[in-house]
């Protein structure tokens, strides 16, 4: 590790990709993620990489579909908007199995909604978004260093598992400065011996397709994709955990939320409150599994999110009804305070606050 | 010693077709497979093959592709020629596919200049999904979705896209040409030729419209459609080179 520099999280994530080995990026403008894109306009000529500026976030996304289907680490980002858009092409790059790193700079939503932080995309980064079964791997840091440990990974864990990786970020991230370091170097990208680099002395070709227009095969291939997404779900659930063990209520929060969740813990753990946090790391794959394992010792759970309420659901599946479970979420790009947040433990430890 | 003086090329697999009877898909595929086996560059070519009609071209080539999403195929192929400069990338596709929904797709590829090569079939309908207007359909031509005939307007004149691609610097080699008789096949695949050298010599962007028949959708026997194409289509959307960059001139 060298030593520790001030970055805005935009730009870390940009370092990121070049130190994990990203020598193509294509994007499209859009706040607050701009100055990622910005980087990459630089860096990228720095390292005899490309960038390309497409001219919408549909054609960004499909660049990277070419190029990550001609072999390449490639990585694209935006917001919100823009993420939607984009979704028509990460369904297909989940379809043909190609590796890619995408980035959402969460912005308050519907539509065109604000420029301010939010939560709201949870869903569609986890469930699929676009059409089709499909997961992307989601990774949903809470500080910039995160954001550069959880970039260098995406990385290989898209080659690992040959599919899409999202890092789940949000406007306040993206834009807050926070000392860092990166790693001097990330894996190096396995062999892809499936890519179309032109056939180079190969007898057959290689075929870059999400396309299977016999019924029969097309489910062969999404058991074939579900069976992968099984395995991802073993291996590679992330979280971690803040004074759960004696908890009797466990907040439940992930990204700069989970930062807000631990200052307001803090409080009420100095009013006495056995209060703790557990916070995933893999938004997908969710870890149900560890998550469900606290409804022995907690008496209540409470998802704390800048969304209507999207994370609860995910786990109230993980309490599977064992235990209650409170929401309390923030939206339109308005962000929860510690000691809002506390205040609302206090009513639910206090028998005041309605599931 | 018997000479062979035709056979398959070799950038075409020896499987059949499943275009319908009358289609100019397959002669279209054959050029493209011809000129890249005289410039010899089927080892380093990867295509990029579109939605409509001619979906399953990547059963057809013997060399590396990528399958598009409708429109999308030239922002594919551009991914594909960043990462690799040195391979020869194209993009096969249709008018609804390159005229409708991936109009700002190719503008902007042709725009940027990017050395890629588009082969650009126009049968002036939807084919795949059963006979609708396409943005080349002609005035008052009868489609499943203008049953009243093109309707002008309401929903505008037929989009010329050589003539639009033409006012972009970056588009180096632009031409209109058919294969509705075999001298035309022959000026055809010379034009494809041109545009495929276009992109060998890195000069920008090159593009070869083909006008073609769709006997299917248009209700006409194969002949028929080629009578109509000659009297309807080639009125509307002359052949003929529109740019050339003077390198390849000649």
């Amino acid at each position: 590790m060298a030593e520790k520099i001030l970055m805005k999280g935009n730009e870390a994530i940009g370092e990121a990709a070049v130190v994990a080995g990203c020598r193509h990026y294509f994007g499209y403008p859009i706040t607050p993620q701009s100055e990622l894109i910005e980087y990459m306009a630089k860096r990228m000529p720095q390292v005899n990489g490309v960038f390309l500026q497409a001219e919408s976030e549909v054609a960004a996304i499909n660049m990277v579909y070419g190029a990550a289907g001609a072999g390449a680490r490639v990585m694209t980002s935006s917001s919100s908007p823009g993420i939607s858009l984009k979704q028509e092409g990460i369904s297909y790059i989940a379809g043909a199995e190609l590796p890619c790193v995408i980035v959402n700079m969460v912005r308050g939503g519907p539509g065109l909604g604000s420029i301010q932080p939010g939560q709201c995309d949870y869903f569609q980064a986890t469930k699929g978004g676009g059409h089709g079964d499909y997961h992307n791997i989601v990774l949903a840091p809470n500080s910039v260093q995160e954001m550069v440990d959880c970039t260098v990974l995406a990385f290989e864990l898209a080659d690992k598992y040959r599919n899409p990786v999202m890092i789940l970020g949000d406007g306040a991230l993206g834009q807050m400065m926070e000392p860092v370091s990166f790693p001097e170097k990330s894996a190096e990208a396995p062999a892809k011996p499936w890519a179309s680099t032109g056939l180079k002395g190969r007898k057959e070709p290689n075929v870059i397709n999400s396309l299977h227009i016999q019924a029969p095969d097309l489910e062969k291939h999404n058991y074939h994709l579900q069976m992968k997404y099984r395995t991802i779900k073993e291996n590679e659930r992330r979280w971690e955990e803040y004074r759960t063990d004696d908890a009797e209520l466990v907040l439940v929060a992930y990204g700069i939320t989970a930062r807000v969740a631990q200052s307001a813990m803090e409080m009420a753990r100095a009013a006495g409150l056995k209060v703790g946090l557990f916070r995933p790391i893999t938004a997908w794959p969710f870890p149900y599994e560890e998550l469900g394992r606290l409804v022995k010792t907690a008496k209540g759970f409470m998802s704390v999110e800048l969304s209507a309420g999207q994370m609860v659901e995910d786990v109230r599946l993980a309490v599977n009804g064992a235990k209650p479970v409170y929401f309390y979420g923030r939206t339109g790009g308005m962000i929860c305070s510690p000691k809002e947040v506390f205040g609302i433990v206090k009513k639910i430890m206090l028998g005041e606050e309605e599931k | 010693m018997a000479e062979i003086a035709f056979a398959r090329p070799e950038s075409l697999r020896d499987v059949p077709f499943h275009y319908c009877p009358g289609c100019h898909h397959g002669i279209i595929h054959r050029l493209v497979a011809e000129v890249i086996d005289e410039l010899k560059v089927r080892d380093r070519t990867v295509g990029v093959m579109p939605v409509g009609c001619s979906v399953l071209a990547y059963e057809y080539f013997n060399f590396d592709t990528q399958e598009a999403a409708h429109g999308r195929a030239p922002a594919v192929a551009t991914g594909v020629k960043r990462v690799h400069p040195d391979n020869v990338v194209f993009s096969y596709q249709g008018d609804g596919d390159l005229a409708s929904i991936g109009c700002a797709e190719i503008v902007h590829a042709a725009a940027r200049g990017e050395k890629i090569t588009t082969v650009f079939v126009n049968n002036a309908i939807y084919g795949m999904t059963g006979g609708q207007m396409a943005p080349t359909s002609l005035p008052d031509q009868v489609t499943t979705t203008s049953p009243y005939g093109r309707k002008v307007e309401s929903v505008g004149m037929p989009i010329k896209v050589c003539e639009m691609l033409s006012t972009l610097d970056g588009a180096k080699y632009i031409a209109r040409v058919a294969v509705n008789n075999p001298a035309n096949m022959a000026k055809a695949k010379a034009a494809i030729r041109k545009a495929f050298e276009v992109q060998l010599s890195g000069l920008g962007f090159a593009i070869v419209e083909v006008l073609s028949t769709c006997p299917t959708n248009w209700g006409m026997s194969p002949l028929e459609a080629v009578g109509w194409m000659e009297k309807n289509m080639m009125p509307y959307y002359p052949l003929g080179v529109f740019k050339t960059p003077e390198e390849v001139a000649k």
